[in-house]
């Protein structure tokens, strides 16, 4: 167990910078995830803090070790890959105990250890099965059976679950939270997929283009995103972005976004907004605010309807604002359809502004 | 509608039967085209000397009774034995030099990536094609310069540079196809880079292994050019030249130990293929990672 600190590290293949200048601290037993769209540079930064990327500039520190010039073996860490990477010739407990072995542990403490970390990830039965003869579900937990019997300082996971169908997904999902509840391990985990992120993570790093956008807890990424980038990415169906101007009416501010559509800004989103008076913004809210329940701080709207998704559990429902489909969420019960013009209410407490120029977000 | 996809199915079938039978008839000219020298070697090797040089009987058959008289002629008259055992000593260093040179060369060809190791790969590939009937004049002016001329190690020294080449190529292959992630895990796992060949790359590549063995097996088995360019002693000779060479005497050629010879020089490599056979088919690759 130990912690992970990162400091303006930067990686370059080609002449392409693709991690530029990463700083991060990583607590001991913390579960971080990073998390952003494919060639953000994540998985560089996970594989330069397991050693097998050679880091351009920056230094990478496991439990205060300048960890630079160590190799993989010597860094304690264990790695699980998208592919599983388990070794074909060898049997799911050769596959497990492989490193071990190569450390040269008893024989005795290697069949202990093998035994824990399966009875954990519930393989027991499969150690003498290899791995063609496996589900990717259950080549997956080898795969982590093969980090656990280690017992590594620091768990890496690159895309773990990517090659699992949906459900297979969220049977993993749970069980990689399982045990990490039950080892306790420093992990970093890298993902393209943000429920992984939301539901996994103590804290979620978001990536763009080699940096990072923000950190910070599943809830703060989802409720306060720092840029409009983290406030796209994350949430799915994700949030719904117009364009307005603002603009400064008798009893505050308001968002001009067509001359029929202006809305009223509430006070408490006030400050920091006054300076862009009279200049374009973008008005940023989530489909769940936009519903037909009528709330406190709600702005009503007339929507014309004409995409209608029904999830069972929700309905999610698509209408233009100014060319832009705007996606909001109401109740199954409601038996709308498409073409149906209907009543829709904006919570305006939950509105993001976001400044075009710097994809800031302004409250 | 049901009578339809009764229809589709018997096109299936009758799609799939004519498929089998005009397979099946290719298989069976190419196994009668490729079975036939064998079988004409295996009947001039029990006929009688008579039989073999009459010209009046069917050749294809044996009419005047089975003999072993070659067989024995070749025992007891002509140093067949010396042959068979100066050939296995060639063959067996020749494939144990071949994998050892190759199989390195190769990991480190295709995972250390180090400069010029495209260019390098490529070259080790261009030496194969270059013929032996062209090499032999001036590697026989080397071999005499190091003292070999006239002896069975010349063969260990020169079929290597037939062998290795090709064999590398191959094993550069086979360890390609081998996912990155398998090393990087490894590596992880604490292997260094001489555990990692000996302990996942050659496992997993062992189809690859024992195509490269066959083939570095039957260079050195079946050379011909080589032996007969460097060796005139028949006491260092190998089985292609020695039995070619004490058989045909002038004009003569005594047609029935020169067969019965061939037999028992195309035993071993028979045995030997019959028996990797199963090795090269097991598909020991898959699984490794997804799919």
């Amino acid at each position: 167990m130990a912690e992970v600190l990162i400091k303006n590290l930067h990686k370059v293949f080609d002449r392409t910078e693709v991690v530029s200048g990463i700083d991060l601290s990583i607590k001991d037993k913390e579960f971080v995830i990073l998390v952003g769209p494919s060639g953000c540079g994540k998985s560089t930064v996970l594989r330069m803090i397991a050693g097998l990327e050679d880091i351009t500039k920056g230094e990478i520190f496991i439990e205060n070790n300048k960890v630079n010039d160590i190799p993989p073996k010597d860094r304690d860490i264990a790695m699980v890959f998208q592919s599983y990477a388990l070794y074909p010739h060898m049997t799911v407990f050769e596959n497990m105990s492989f490193g071990l072995r190569l450390r040269k542990f008893s024989k005795n403490d290697i069949k202990v250890r093998v035994d824990e970390a399966a009875k954990v990830l519930g393989i027991s039965e499969l150690l003498d099965r290899r791995p063609k003869q496996l589900s990717g579900g259950q080549r997956q937990r080898v795969a982590m059976g093969r980090a656990i019997v280690r017992n590594p300082k620091v768990f890496l996971f690159d895309e773990p679950l990517s090659n699992l169908d949906a459900k297979m997904r969220g049977q993993m999902r749970i069980e990689i939270k399982r045990v990490h509840q039950h080892l306790n391990t420093t992990t970093i985990y890298v993902t393209h997929d943000q429920v992984e992120a939301m539901t996994l993570a103590d804290r979620v790093v978001v990536m763009k283009n080699g940096k990072i956008e923000q950190i910070g807890t599943p809830d703060e990424i989802y409720n306060n995103p720092a840029t409009g980038f983290v406030a796209g990415f994350i949430g799915a169906p994700a949030m719904n972005f117009i364009s307005c101007k603002l603009e400064k009416g008798s009893k505050g501010l308001y968002a001009n976004i067509t001359k029929d559509i202006v809305l009223s800004i509430p006070k408490e989103k006030n400050i920091k907004l006054s300076k862009y008076v009279n200049k374009a913004i973008v008005l940023g809210i989530r489909p769940e605010h936009i519903s037909e329940n009528k709330q406190k701080n709600s702005l009503k709207i007339v929507a014309k309807l004409n995409i209608v998704e029904p999830l069972g559990m929700e309905t999610m429902v698509y209408f233009p604002i100014n060319n832009t489909q705007i996606c909001g969420k109401v109740s199954p019960d409601n038996t709308i359809q498409n073409g149906k013009v209907i009543t829709l209410y904006f919570d305006s407490l939950k509105f993001h502004f976001i400044d075009p120029e710097t994809d800031l977000v302004l409250n | 509608m049901k009578n339809n996809i009764l229809n589709i199915k018997n096109s299936i079938h009758a799609n799939r039967r004519w498929a089998l039978i005009a397979a099946y008839s290719c298989l069976i000219i190419f196994v009668i085209f490729f079975l036939f020298p064998p079988y004409y070697m295996l009947i001039t090797a029990l006929k009688t000397n008579k039989e073999i040089a009459e010209m009046a009987t069917n050749p294809w058959l044996i009419k005047q009774g089975i003999t072993f008289e070659h067989f024995i002629y070749l025992f007891t008259k002509t140093p067949f034995l010396t042959f068979f055992k100066n050939t296995i000593i060639v063959t067996v260093s020749v494939v144990i030099i071949t994998m050892v040179i190759s199989v390195l060369a190769a990991y480190s060809l295709s995972r250390l990536k180090f400069w010029g190791s495209g260019v390098l790969a490529t070259g080790i590939f261009l030496t194969y094609l270059v013929p032996e009937t062209l090499l032999f004049i001036p590697l026989f002016k080397i071999v005499g310069w190091l003292g070999l001329l006239n002896s069975y190690w010349v063969l260990v020294l020169v079929y290597p540079t037939l062998s290795v080449p090709f064999c590398t190529w191959l094993m550069i292959g086979y360890f390609s196809s081998i996912p990155k992630e398998i090393d990087e895990a490894a590596l992880i796992d604490g292997a260094n880079h001489m555990q990692m060949l000996l302990k996942v790359f050659i496992p997993v590549a062992m189809p690859g292994l024992i195509a490269a063995t066959i083939f570095a097996f039957t260079v050195s088995w079946a050379g011909f050019l080589y032996p007969l360019a460097f060796i005139y002693s028949e006491s260092e000779m190998v089985l292609t030249v020695g039995t070619v060479t004490t058989l045909i005497k002038g004009d003569v050629f005594n047609w029935g130990s020169l067969m019965s010879g061939a037999l028992l020089a195309a035993a071993p490599p028979v045995i030997i293929y019959a028996f990797l056979m199963d090795y090269y088919i097991a598909g020991l690759t898959s699984g490794a990672t997804k799919g």
